[in-house]
Protein backbone atom coordinates (compact mmCIF):
# COMPACT_ATOMS: atom_id res chain seq x y z
CA UNK A 1 0.00 0.00 0.00
CA UNK A 2 3.13 2.22 0.95
CA UNK A 3 4.64 1.83 -2.18
CA UNK A 4 1.64 2.71 -4.20
CA UNK A 5 0.78 5.59 -2.14
CA UNK A 6 4.34 6.86 -2.69
CA UNK A 7 3.86 6.28 -6.47
CA UNK A 8 0.79 8.15 -7.07
CA UNK A 9 2.36 11.29 -4.94
CA UNK A 10 5.84 11.06 -6.77
CA UNK A 11 3.66 10.66 -10.41
CA UNK A 12 1.26 13.65 -9.17
CA UNK A 13 4.18 15.74 -7.76
CA UNK A 14 6.19 15.29 -11.30
CA UNK A 15 3.78 16.63 -13.32
CA UNK A 16 2.76 19.81 -14.03
CA UNK A 17 -0.88 19.29 -13.42
CA UNK A 18 -0.52 18.89 -9.60
CA UNK A 19 0.64 22.40 -9.50
CA UNK A 20 -2.27 23.81 -11.98
CA UNK A 21 -4.71 22.09 -9.59
CA UNK A 22 -2.87 23.31 -6.24
CA UNK A 23 -2.15 26.89 -7.69
CA UNK A 24 -5.93 27.19 -8.84
CA UNK A 25 -7.15 25.96 -6.06
CA UNK A 26 -5.49 28.86 -4.20
CA UNK A 27 -5.94 31.51 -6.66
CA UNK A 28 -10.10 31.21 -6.56
CA UNK A 29 -10.21 30.94 -2.98
CA UNK A 30 -7.95 33.50 -2.57
CA UNK A 31 -9.66 35.33 -4.77
CA UNK A 32 -13.35 35.26 -3.67
CA UNK A 33 -11.86 35.54 0.47
CA UNK A 34 -10.02 38.82 -0.42
CA UNK A 35 -10.36 40.60 -3.52
CA UNK A 36 -14.18 40.15 -4.79
CA UNK A 37 -16.12 42.76 -2.86
CA UNK A 38 -19.04 40.66 -3.43
CA UNK A 39 -17.34 37.70 -1.30
CA UNK A 40 -14.64 39.15 0.47
CA UNK A 41 -14.89 39.62 4.13
CA UNK A 42 -12.92 42.67 4.54
CA UNK A 43 -15.76 44.54 2.32
CA UNK A 44 -18.15 42.41 4.93
CA UNK A 45 -17.37 43.24 7.96
CA UNK A 46 -17.25 40.62 10.15
CA UNK A 47 -14.73 38.52 11.08
CA UNK A 48 -15.48 35.11 9.70
CA UNK A 49 -15.05 32.62 7.09
CA UNK A 50 -17.99 31.84 5.55
CA UNK A 51 -16.36 32.46 2.25
CA UNK A 52 -14.32 29.72 2.11
CA UNK A 53 -16.71 27.28 3.34
CA UNK A 54 -19.82 27.62 1.16
CA UNK A 55 -17.39 28.03 -2.24
CA UNK A 56 -14.76 25.34 -0.83
CA UNK A 57 -17.42 22.67 -2.04
CA UNK A 58 -18.05 24.02 -5.62
CA UNK A 59 -14.13 24.12 -6.35
CA UNK A 60 -13.69 20.73 -4.88
CA UNK A 61 -16.55 19.79 -7.23
CA UNK A 62 -14.21 20.14 -9.93
CA UNK A 63 -10.81 19.82 -8.58
CA UNK A 64 -10.79 17.22 -6.44
CA UNK A 65 -12.26 14.58 -9.89
CA UNK A 66 -9.31 16.45 -11.61
CA UNK A 67 -7.23 15.18 -8.47
CA UNK A 68 -8.59 11.21 -9.45
CA UNK A 69 -9.21 10.93 -12.46
CA UNK A 70 -6.22 9.45 -13.26
CA UNK A 71 -5.51 7.55 -10.47
CA UNK A 72 -7.43 3.97 -12.37
CA UNK A 73 -8.06 5.14 -15.74
CA UNK A 74 -4.21 5.95 -16.64
CA UNK A 75 -3.35 2.26 -15.65
CA UNK A 76 -6.73 0.88 -17.23
CA UNK A 77 -5.19 2.30 -20.33
CA UNK A 78 -1.76 1.67 -20.49
CA UNK A 79 -2.40 -2.03 -19.11
CA UNK A 80 -0.52 -1.17 -16.02
CA UNK A 81 -3.57 -2.76 -14.23
CA UNK A 82 -2.25 -6.47 -15.18
CA UNK A 83 1.28 -5.28 -14.00
CA UNK A 84 0.08 -4.43 -10.47
CA UNK A 85 -2.53 -7.42 -10.13
CA UNK A 86 0.61 -9.71 -10.62
CA UNK A 87 2.30 -8.77 -8.01
CA UNK A 88 2.05 -9.58 -4.65
CA UNK A 89 -0.19 -6.88 -3.47
CA UNK A 90 -3.88 -6.94 -2.77
CA UNK A 91 -6.43 -5.26 -4.38
CA UNK A 92 -7.27 -2.86 -1.59
CA UNK A 93 -3.29 -2.12 -1.40
CA UNK A 94 -3.69 -0.51 -4.74
CA UNK A 95 -7.22 1.13 -4.02
CA UNK A 96 -6.34 2.60 -0.40
CA UNK A 97 -2.76 3.29 -1.54
CA UNK A 98 -4.51 5.22 -4.32
CA UNK A 99 -7.14 6.77 -2.29
CA UNK A 100 -4.71 7.81 0.34
CA UNK A 101 -2.14 9.78 -2.19
CA UNK A 102 -5.97 11.94 -3.01
CA UNK A 103 -6.61 13.05 0.54
CA UNK A 104 -3.03 13.73 1.17
CA UNK A 105 -2.97 16.19 -1.99
CA UNK A 106 -6.59 17.43 -0.92
CA UNK A 107 -4.83 18.28 2.71
CA UNK A 108 -1.94 19.95 0.48
CA UNK A 109 -4.09 22.17 -1.02
CA UNK A 110 -6.07 22.55 1.75
CA UNK A 111 -3.37 23.69 4.78
CA UNK A 112 -2.42 27.03 3.10
CA UNK A 113 -5.65 28.05 3.41
CA UNK A 114 -4.81 28.24 7.28
CA UNK A 115 -3.48 31.54 6.69
CA UNK A 116 -6.65 33.18 5.92
CA UNK A 117 -8.01 31.53 9.08
CA UNK A 118 -4.85 33.45 10.98
CA UNK A 119 -5.34 36.55 9.04
CA UNK A 120 -9.06 36.70 9.87
CA UNK A 121 -8.31 36.43 13.54
CA UNK A 122 -5.36 38.48 13.16
CA UNK A 123 -7.49 41.15 11.29
CA UNK A 124 -10.49 40.83 14.08
CA UNK A 125 -11.44 43.67 16.24
CA UNK A 126 -10.71 42.90 19.19
CA UNK A 127 -8.08 40.24 17.99
CA UNK A 128 -9.04 36.89 17.97
CA UNK A 129 -12.84 38.08 17.62
CA UNK A 130 -13.51 34.87 15.36
CA UNK A 131 -15.74 31.71 15.83
CA UNK A 132 -12.83 29.55 16.13
CA UNK A 133 -15.34 26.39 16.89
CA UNK A 134 -17.39 27.16 14.01
CA UNK A 135 -14.26 27.21 11.67
CA UNK A 136 -12.34 24.24 13.56
CA UNK A 137 -16.07 21.85 12.72
CA UNK A 138 -15.79 23.79 8.91
CA UNK A 139 -12.34 22.92 8.67
CA UNK A 140 -13.10 19.21 9.72
CA UNK A 141 -16.11 19.07 7.26
CA UNK A 142 -14.76 20.43 4.28
CA UNK A 143 -12.16 17.68 4.80
CA UNK A 144 -14.28 15.13 5.13
CA UNK A 145 -16.46 16.20 2.01
CA UNK A 146 -13.55 16.32 0.09
CA UNK A 147 -12.92 12.94 1.21
CA UNK A 148 -16.22 12.17 -0.15
CA UNK A 149 -15.24 13.34 -3.37
CA UNK A 150 -12.37 11.85 -3.46
CA UNK A 151 -13.49 8.26 -3.03
CA UNK A 152 -16.40 9.12 -5.63
CA UNK A 153 -13.88 10.43 -7.95
CA UNK A 154 -11.29 7.04 -7.29
CA UNK A 155 -14.69 5.09 -8.27
CA UNK A 156 -15.48 7.16 -11.54
CA UNK A 157 -11.69 6.14 -12.54
CA UNK A 158 -11.90 2.36 -11.96
CA UNK A 159 -14.57 2.65 -14.44
CA UNK A 160 -12.76 3.98 -17.35
CA UNK A 161 -10.22 4.06 -19.50
CA UNK A 162 -11.08 7.64 -20.32
CA UNK A 163 -9.78 10.10 -18.08
CA UNK A 164 -11.90 12.83 -19.65
CA UNK A 165 -14.75 10.53 -18.90
CA UNK A 166 -13.54 9.69 -15.61
CA UNK A 167 -13.07 13.44 -14.70
CA UNK A 168 -16.96 14.02 -15.78
CA UNK A 169 -18.43 11.33 -14.14
CA UNK A 170 -16.54 12.03 -10.95
CA UNK A 171 -17.62 15.67 -11.06
CA UNK A 172 -21.17 14.62 -11.69
CA UNK A 173 -21.16 11.55 -8.53
CA UNK A 174 -19.64 14.68 -6.80
CA UNK A 175 -22.45 16.73 -7.87
CA UNK A 176 -25.18 14.39 -6.96
CA UNK A 177 -23.84 14.00 -3.48
CA UNK A 178 -23.15 17.07 -2.96
CA UNK A 179 -26.00 19.38 -4.13
CA UNK A 180 -28.26 16.63 -6.27
CA UNK A 181 -29.91 14.85 -3.29
CA UNK A 182 -30.71 18.24 -1.23
CA UNK A 183 -32.18 19.85 -4.87
CA UNK A 184 -34.33 16.49 -4.70
CA UNK A 185 -35.53 16.56 -1.93
CA UNK A 186 -36.90 20.09 -1.84
CA UNK A 187 -39.45 19.32 -4.98
CA UNK A 188 -42.71 18.40 -3.68
CA UNK A 189 -42.10 15.13 -2.18
CA UNK A 190 -43.90 13.72 0.67
CA UNK A 191 -42.15 14.65 3.99
CA UNK A 192 -40.43 11.12 5.08
CA UNK A 193 -39.36 10.88 1.44
CA UNK A 194 -37.98 15.16 1.63
CA UNK A 195 -36.55 13.79 5.04
CA UNK A 196 -34.95 10.72 3.78
CA UNK A 197 -33.24 12.84 0.27
CA UNK A 198 -31.74 15.71 2.23
CA UNK A 199 -29.89 13.01 4.92
CA UNK A 200 -28.50 10.84 2.17
CA UNK A 201 -27.06 14.19 0.23
CA UNK A 202 -23.77 15.89 1.61
CA UNK A 203 -25.13 19.02 2.25
CA UNK A 204 -26.98 18.77 5.47
CA UNK A 205 -24.63 17.00 7.44
CA UNK A 206 -21.91 19.59 6.08
CA UNK A 207 -24.15 22.52 7.11
CA UNK A 208 -24.85 21.20 10.80
CA UNK A 209 -20.62 20.44 10.75
CA UNK A 210 -20.05 24.10 10.05
CA UNK A 211 -22.13 25.47 13.12
CA UNK A 212 -19.26 23.59 15.38
CA UNK A 213 -21.04 21.22 15.73
CA UNK A 214 -19.57 17.16 15.68
CA UNK A 215 -22.07 14.86 15.59
CA UNK A 216 -20.90 11.05 15.29
CA UNK A 217 -24.03 10.46 13.57
CA UNK A 218 -22.61 13.51 10.45
CA UNK A 219 -19.25 11.59 11.00
CA UNK A 220 -20.85 8.14 10.52
CA UNK A 221 -22.53 9.76 7.12
CA UNK A 222 -19.52 10.71 5.94
CA UNK A 223 -17.07 7.59 6.91
CA UNK A 224 -19.75 5.64 5.53
CA UNK A 225 -19.87 7.37 2.06
CA UNK A 226 -16.50 6.91 1.72
CA UNK A 227 -16.54 3.40 2.33
CA UNK A 228 -19.61 2.76 0.10
CA UNK A 229 -17.28 4.51 -2.81
CA UNK A 230 -14.31 2.10 -1.82
CA UNK A 231 -16.14 -1.29 -1.85
CA UNK A 232 -17.80 0.23 -5.43
CA UNK A 233 -14.03 0.92 -6.57
CA UNK A 234 -12.93 -2.75 -5.10
CA UNK A 235 -15.98 -4.44 -6.97
CA UNK A 236 -15.49 -3.16 -10.29
CA UNK A 237 -11.31 -3.80 -9.84
CA UNK A 238 -12.76 -7.64 -8.74
CA UNK A 239 -14.87 -7.96 -11.54
CA UNK A 240 -12.03 -9.18 -13.93
CA UNK A 241 -12.33 -12.69 -11.92
CA UNK A 242 -16.18 -12.13 -12.86
CA UNK B 1 9.15 -25.04 -8.02
CA UNK B 2 6.99 -27.08 -10.36
CA UNK B 3 4.04 -25.29 -12.17
CA UNK B 4 1.23 -27.53 -12.78
CA UNK B 5 -1.92 -27.06 -14.92
CA UNK B 6 -4.57 -29.60 -13.65
CA UNK B 7 -7.80 -29.96 -15.87
CA UNK B 8 -8.05 -26.21 -16.07
CA UNK B 9 -10.90 -24.44 -17.78
CA UNK B 10 -11.91 -20.99 -18.69
CA UNK B 11 -15.09 -19.94 -19.70
CA UNK B 12 -15.58 -16.57 -20.99
CA UNK B 13 -19.23 -16.43 -21.70
CA UNK B 14 -20.31 -19.42 -23.39
CA UNK B 15 -16.95 -19.63 -24.97
CA UNK B 16 -14.34 -21.94 -23.51
CA UNK B 17 -10.74 -19.96 -23.78
CA UNK B 18 -9.42 -22.88 -22.25
CA UNK B 19 -10.51 -26.90 -22.25
CA UNK B 20 -9.75 -28.91 -19.83
CA UNK B 21 -5.65 -28.66 -19.67
CA UNK B 22 -3.17 -30.70 -17.73
CA UNK B 23 -0.21 -30.32 -18.11
CA UNK B 24 3.48 -30.22 -16.07
CA UNK B 25 6.27 -27.85 -16.16
CA UNK B 26 9.30 -29.91 -14.43
CA UNK B 27 11.47 -27.75 -11.65
CA UNK B 28 14.25 -26.30 -13.62
CA UNK B 29 13.31 -26.87 -16.75
CA UNK B 30 11.98 -24.44 -19.67
CA UNK B 31 8.50 -25.29 -21.43
CA UNK B 32 7.75 -23.93 -24.51
CA UNK B 33 3.99 -23.31 -24.77
CA UNK B 34 3.07 -23.75 -28.51
CA UNK B 35 -0.32 -22.60 -30.21
CA UNK B 36 -1.69 -20.09 -32.69
CA UNK B 37 -3.17 -17.21 -31.78
CA UNK B 38 -6.58 -17.43 -29.63
CA UNK B 39 -5.47 -20.52 -28.57
CA UNK B 40 -5.56 -19.97 -24.88
CA UNK B 41 -1.95 -19.49 -23.98
CA UNK B 42 -2.49 -15.87 -22.28
CA UNK B 43 -5.37 -17.17 -20.65
CA UNK B 44 -3.53 -20.42 -19.57
CA UNK B 45 -0.80 -17.77 -18.26
CA UNK B 46 -3.02 -14.83 -16.65
CA UNK B 47 -4.56 -17.94 -14.55
CA UNK B 48 -1.24 -19.28 -13.36
CA UNK B 49 -0.18 -15.53 -12.38
CA UNK B 50 -3.57 -15.33 -10.37
CA UNK B 51 -4.53 -12.21 -12.67
CA UNK B 52 -8.03 -13.87 -13.24
CA UNK B 53 -9.46 -17.06 -11.76
CA UNK B 54 -9.92 -20.62 -13.64
CA UNK B 55 -13.73 -21.11 -14.00
CA UNK B 56 -12.80 -24.99 -13.45
CA UNK B 57 -9.25 -26.85 -12.42
CA UNK B 58 -6.42 -24.49 -11.12
CA UNK B 59 -3.20 -24.56 -11.55
CA UNK B 60 -0.22 -25.49 -8.79
CA UNK B 61 2.79 -23.39 -8.18
CA UNK B 62 5.34 -25.44 -6.04
CA UNK B 63 2.35 -27.09 -4.81
CA UNK B 64 0.25 -23.95 -4.06
CA UNK B 65 -3.02 -23.57 -5.75
CA UNK B 66 -4.12 -20.71 -7.14
CA UNK B 67 -7.17 -20.40 -6.09
CA UNK B 68 -6.26 -19.71 -2.47
CA UNK B 69 -2.76 -19.15 -2.54
CA UNK B 70 -2.31 -16.37 -5.07
CA UNK B 71 -0.40 -13.59 -3.38
CA UNK B 72 1.99 -16.25 -2.13
CA UNK B 73 2.46 -17.71 -5.81
CA UNK B 74 3.01 -13.97 -7.06
CA UNK B 75 5.93 -13.42 -4.34
CA UNK B 76 7.78 -16.24 -6.31
CA UNK B 77 6.13 -15.76 -9.57
CA UNK B 78 8.21 -13.54 -12.37
CA UNK B 79 5.49 -12.42 -15.00
CA UNK B 80 6.03 -10.95 -18.42
CA UNK B 81 2.55 -9.74 -19.81
CA UNK B 82 2.16 -10.06 -23.71
CA UNK B 83 1.46 -6.17 -23.92
CA UNK B 84 4.54 -5.50 -21.50
CA UNK B 85 2.41 -2.73 -19.53
CA UNK B 86 5.32 -0.03 -18.04
CA UNK B 87 4.83 3.18 -17.20
CA UNK B 88 6.13 5.38 -19.23
CA UNK B 89 7.06 8.44 -16.88
CA UNK B 90 9.17 6.09 -15.22
CA UNK B 91 12.30 6.33 -15.69
CA UNK B 92 14.10 2.97 -15.78
CA UNK B 93 15.51 2.57 -12.60
CA UNK B 94 13.02 4.14 -10.72
CA UNK B 95 10.74 1.80 -12.09
CA UNK B 96 12.43 -1.15 -11.02
CA UNK B 97 12.83 0.52 -7.41
CA UNK B 98 9.39 0.55 -7.45
CA UNK B 99 8.94 -3.16 -8.95
CA UNK B 100 11.37 -4.13 -6.33
CA UNK B 101 10.00 -2.52 -3.88
CA UNK B 102 6.23 -4.29 -4.84
CA UNK B 103 8.12 -7.55 -3.85
CA UNK B 104 9.31 -5.82 -0.56
CA UNK B 105 12.68 -5.37 -1.46
CA UNK B 106 14.52 -2.59 0.11
CA UNK B 107 17.19 -0.41 1.32
CA UNK B 108 20.34 -1.87 -0.04
CA UNK B 109 19.35 -5.04 -1.44
CA UNK B 110 16.89 -3.09 -3.66
CA UNK B 111 19.61 -0.87 -5.08
CA UNK B 112 22.28 -3.59 -5.97
CA UNK B 113 19.49 -6.30 -7.95
CA UNK B 114 18.22 -2.89 -9.73
CA UNK B 115 21.89 -2.30 -10.50
CA UNK B 116 22.27 -6.13 -11.53
CA UNK B 117 19.57 -5.97 -13.32
CA UNK B 118 20.16 -3.05 -15.36
CA UNK B 119 23.29 -4.65 -15.93
CA UNK B 120 22.18 -7.88 -17.08
CA UNK B 121 19.68 -6.60 -19.57
CA UNK B 122 21.93 -4.30 -21.01
CA UNK B 123 19.90 -0.95 -19.69
CA UNK B 124 22.39 0.71 -18.50
CA UNK B 125 23.07 2.88 -22.05
CA UNK B 126 19.89 4.24 -21.73
CA UNK B 127 19.54 4.86 -18.06
CA UNK B 128 18.70 8.62 -18.70
CA UNK B 129 15.59 7.81 -20.57
CA UNK B 130 12.00 7.56 -19.65
CA UNK B 131 10.16 4.39 -20.06
CA UNK B 132 8.41 6.11 -22.94
CA UNK B 133 11.06 7.10 -25.18
CA UNK B 134 12.47 4.18 -25.32
CA UNK B 135 12.53 1.39 -28.91
CA UNK B 136 10.66 -2.07 -28.50
CA UNK B 137 13.76 -3.77 -27.60
CA UNK B 138 14.52 -1.68 -24.64
CA UNK B 139 10.85 -1.87 -23.27
CA UNK B 140 10.97 -5.50 -23.08
CA UNK B 141 14.29 -5.91 -21.78
CA UNK B 142 12.60 -3.57 -19.54
CA UNK B 143 9.68 -6.18 -19.02
CA UNK B 144 12.18 -8.76 -18.34
CA UNK B 145 13.92 -6.82 -15.72
CA UNK B 146 10.91 -6.20 -13.83
CA UNK B 147 10.05 -9.75 -13.98
CA UNK B 148 13.16 -10.86 -12.50
CA UNK B 149 14.26 -7.99 -10.37
CA UNK B 150 13.09 -10.71 -6.96
CA UNK B 151 14.96 -13.39 -8.37
CA UNK B 152 11.53 -15.26 -8.71
CA UNK B 153 11.60 -19.30 -9.23
CA UNK B 154 9.25 -19.56 -11.51
CA UNK B 155 9.06 -17.25 -14.58
CA UNK B 156 6.65 -17.16 -17.03
CA UNK B 157 7.24 -14.67 -20.19
CA UNK B 158 4.08 -14.37 -22.52
CA UNK B 159 5.19 -13.87 -25.91
CA UNK B 160 8.52 -12.28 -25.11
CA UNK B 161 9.93 -11.67 -28.01
CA UNK B 162 7.12 -10.71 -30.78
CA UNK B 163 7.17 -7.19 -32.60
CA UNK B 164 10.86 -6.82 -32.20
CA UNK B 165 13.48 -7.43 -35.10
CA UNK B 166 15.80 -10.25 -35.51
CA UNK B 167 18.33 -8.78 -34.16
CA UNK B 168 16.42 -7.84 -31.22
CA UNK B 169 14.65 -11.37 -31.08
CA UNK B 170 18.41 -13.11 -30.79
CA UNK B 171 19.36 -10.80 -27.97
CA UNK B 172 16.28 -11.13 -25.78
CA UNK B 173 16.78 -15.34 -26.62
CA UNK B 174 20.10 -15.16 -25.49
CA UNK B 175 18.79 -13.21 -22.24
CA UNK B 176 16.20 -15.29 -21.36
CA UNK B 177 18.89 -18.46 -21.25
CA UNK B 178 21.23 -16.66 -19.64
CA UNK B 179 18.85 -15.56 -16.36
CA UNK B 180 16.81 -18.81 -16.71
CA UNK B 181 19.32 -21.27 -15.35
CA UNK B 182 17.90 -23.11 -12.99
CA UNK B 183 14.67 -21.47 -13.05
CA UNK B 184 11.54 -22.85 -13.98
CA UNK B 185 10.22 -21.22 -17.19
CA UNK B 186 6.94 -21.36 -19.08
CA UNK B 187 7.15 -19.57 -22.28
CA UNK B 188 4.87 -18.80 -25.05
CA UNK B 189 5.08 -18.36 -28.73
CA UNK B 190 4.15 -19.00 -31.95
CA UNK B 191 7.82 -18.91 -33.45
CA UNK B 192 9.11 -22.53 -33.71
CA UNK B 193 12.54 -21.29 -34.19
CA UNK B 194 12.23 -20.12 -30.58
CA UNK B 195 11.30 -23.13 -29.21
CA UNK B 196 14.14 -24.61 -30.80
CA UNK B 197 16.62 -22.60 -29.73
CA UNK B 198 15.32 -21.90 -25.77
CA UNK B 199 12.74 -24.72 -24.98
CA UNK B 200 13.40 -28.53 -23.52
CA UNK B 201 9.76 -29.61 -23.54
CA UNK B 202 7.20 -28.53 -25.34
CA UNK B 203 3.08 -28.25 -25.30
CA UNK B 204 1.11 -27.52 -28.49
CA UNK B 205 -2.42 -26.31 -27.65
CA UNK B 206 -5.47 -25.49 -30.27
CA UNK B 207 -8.65 -24.54 -29.21
CA UNK B 208 -7.90 -24.41 -25.38
CA UNK B 209 -6.61 -28.32 -25.80
CA UNK B 210 -3.66 -29.91 -25.75
CA UNK B 211 -2.66 -31.55 -29.36
CA UNK B 212 1.11 -32.37 -28.85
CA UNK B 213 3.48 -32.25 -26.23
CA UNK B 214 6.98 -33.99 -25.07
CA UNK B 215 10.39 -32.71 -25.51
CA UNK B 216 11.46 -31.38 -28.81
CA UNK B 217 13.06 -34.36 -30.54
CA UNK B 218 10.35 -36.53 -29.36
CA UNK B 219 7.73 -34.18 -31.05
CA UNK B 220 9.91 -33.92 -34.19
CA UNK B 221 9.79 -37.72 -34.65
CA UNK B 222 5.97 -38.12 -34.32
CA UNK B 223 5.36 -36.53 -37.91
CA UNK B 224 3.01 -38.29 -40.19
CA UNK B 225 5.54 -37.43 -43.08
CA UNK B 226 8.84 -39.65 -43.60
CA UNK B 227 11.79 -37.64 -44.30
CA UNK B 228 12.90 -35.08 -47.05
CA UNK B 229 16.00 -35.83 -49.72
CA UNK B 230 17.71 -33.64 -51.92
CA UNK B 231 19.79 -35.25 -54.21
CA UNK B 232 21.79 -33.64 -57.05
CA UNK B 233 23.26 -35.65 -60.21
CA UNK B 234 25.42 -35.37 -62.43
CA UNK B 235 23.18 -35.79 -65.10
CA UNK B 236 19.30 -35.68 -65.48
CA UNK B 237 18.61 -38.80 -63.47
CA UNK B 238 15.63 -41.17 -64.79
CA UNK B 239 12.14 -40.53 -62.87
CA UNK B 240 10.72 -43.74 -63.52
CA UNK B 241 13.24 -45.77 -62.53
CA UNK B 242 14.01 -43.25 -59.17
CA UNK B 243 9.50 -43.78 -58.45
CA UNK B 244 10.60 -47.79 -58.54
CA UNK B 245 12.53 -47.63 -55.44
CA UNK B 246 10.63 -48.38 -52.09
CA UNK B 247 9.59 -45.61 -50.03
CA UNK B 248 9.83 -42.96 -52.54
CA UNK B 249 6.66 -41.19 -52.95
CA UNK B 250 6.66 -38.24 -54.76
CA UNK B 251 9.53 -36.66 -56.87
CA UNK B 252 9.95 -32.83 -57.19
CA UNK B 253 12.55 -30.96 -59.70
CA UNK B 254 14.51 -28.17 -58.19
CA UNK B 255 16.47 -27.96 -61.20
CA UNK B 256 17.57 -30.26 -64.08
CA UNK B 257 19.66 -32.19 -62.49
CA UNK B 258 18.63 -31.58 -58.38
CA UNK B 259 15.85 -33.59 -57.25
CA UNK B 260 13.92 -33.70 -54.35
CA UNK B 261 12.09 -36.95 -53.02
CA UNK B 262 9.71 -37.11 -50.34
CA UNK B 263 9.55 -40.79 -48.30
CA UNK B 264 7.03 -42.54 -47.19
CA UNK B 265 7.02 -43.08 -43.24
CA UNK B 266 9.63 -44.96 -41.32
CA UNK B 267 11.66 -46.33 -44.83
CA UNK B 268 14.97 -44.27 -45.66
CA UNK B 269 15.83 -45.27 -49.32
CA UNK B 270 19.30 -43.55 -49.43
CA UNK B 271 21.37 -46.81 -50.08
CA UNK B 272 18.62 -47.56 -52.50
CA UNK B 273 19.14 -44.04 -54.26
CA UNK B 274 23.42 -44.49 -53.65
CA UNK B 275 22.63 -48.11 -56.22
CA UNK B 276 20.74 -46.52 -58.50
CA UNK B 277 23.44 -44.03 -59.22
CA UNK B 278 26.43 -46.46 -59.87
CA UNK B 279 23.87 -48.92 -61.97
CA UNK B 280 22.76 -45.59 -64.26
CA UNK B 281 26.52 -44.51 -64.39
CA UNK B 282 26.00 -41.15 -62.91
CA UNK B 283 27.70 -39.09 -60.02
CA UNK B 284 26.49 -38.42 -56.78
CA UNK B 285 27.12 -34.87 -56.44
CA UNK B 286 24.96 -33.84 -52.93
CA UNK B 287 22.87 -36.19 -51.11
CA UNK B 288 21.00 -34.16 -48.06
CA UNK B 289 18.27 -34.80 -45.43
CA UNK B 290 15.73 -32.18 -44.36
CA UNK B 291 14.53 -33.06 -41.21
CA UNK B 292 11.18 -32.57 -40.29
CA UNK B 293 10.93 -29.08 -39.17
CA UNK B 294 8.96 -28.09 -35.51
CA UNK B 295 6.97 -25.83 -38.12
CA UNK B 296 5.72 -28.44 -40.06
CA UNK B 297 4.84 -30.56 -36.90
CA UNK B 298 2.89 -27.87 -35.22
CA UNK B 299 0.99 -27.11 -38.71
CA UNK B 300 -0.14 -30.62 -38.95
CA UNK B 301 -1.15 -31.04 -35.36
CA UNK B 302 -3.28 -27.24 -35.37
CA UNK B 303 -4.70 -28.45 -38.80
CA UNK B 304 -5.54 -31.69 -37.34
CA UNK B 305 -7.34 -30.45 -34.64
CA UNK B 306 -8.94 -28.16 -36.69
CA UNK B 307 -10.93 -30.60 -38.47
Amino acid sequence: MRRILAKELNAFFSSIAAYLVLGIFLVVTGLLMWVFPDTAVLSYGYADMSTLFTFGPYIFLFLVPAITMRLFAEENKGGTMELLLTKPLRDWDIIVGKYFAGIIIILVALIPTLIYYYSVYALGNPVGNIDSAGVTGSYIGLFLLAAVFCAAGLFASSLTENQILAFLLGAFLCFLIYAGFDGLSRMSLSGSAAYMMERIGILYHYEAMSKGLLDSRDIYYFVCTILLFLFLTKMKISSRKW
Amino acid sequence: MSVRVENLTKMYDDQKAVDDLSFEVTEGRILGFLGPNGAGKSTTMKIATGYIPPSQGTVYVNGMDVRSNSLAIRKITGYLAEQNPLYSEMYIAEFLRFCGGLYELSGRKLKQRVGEMMDLCGLMPEQKKKIGKLSKGYKQRVGLAQALIHEPDVIILDEPTSGLDPNQITEIRNLIKHLSLDKTVLLSTHIMQEVEALCEDVVIINKGKIVGSGTVDELKSKSEKGMVLIVEFSDVPAVEVLMRINGISEIEFESKNKIRLYCSKDVDPRSAIFQYASEAKLELLGLQVQKNSLEEIFTQLTKKSDK
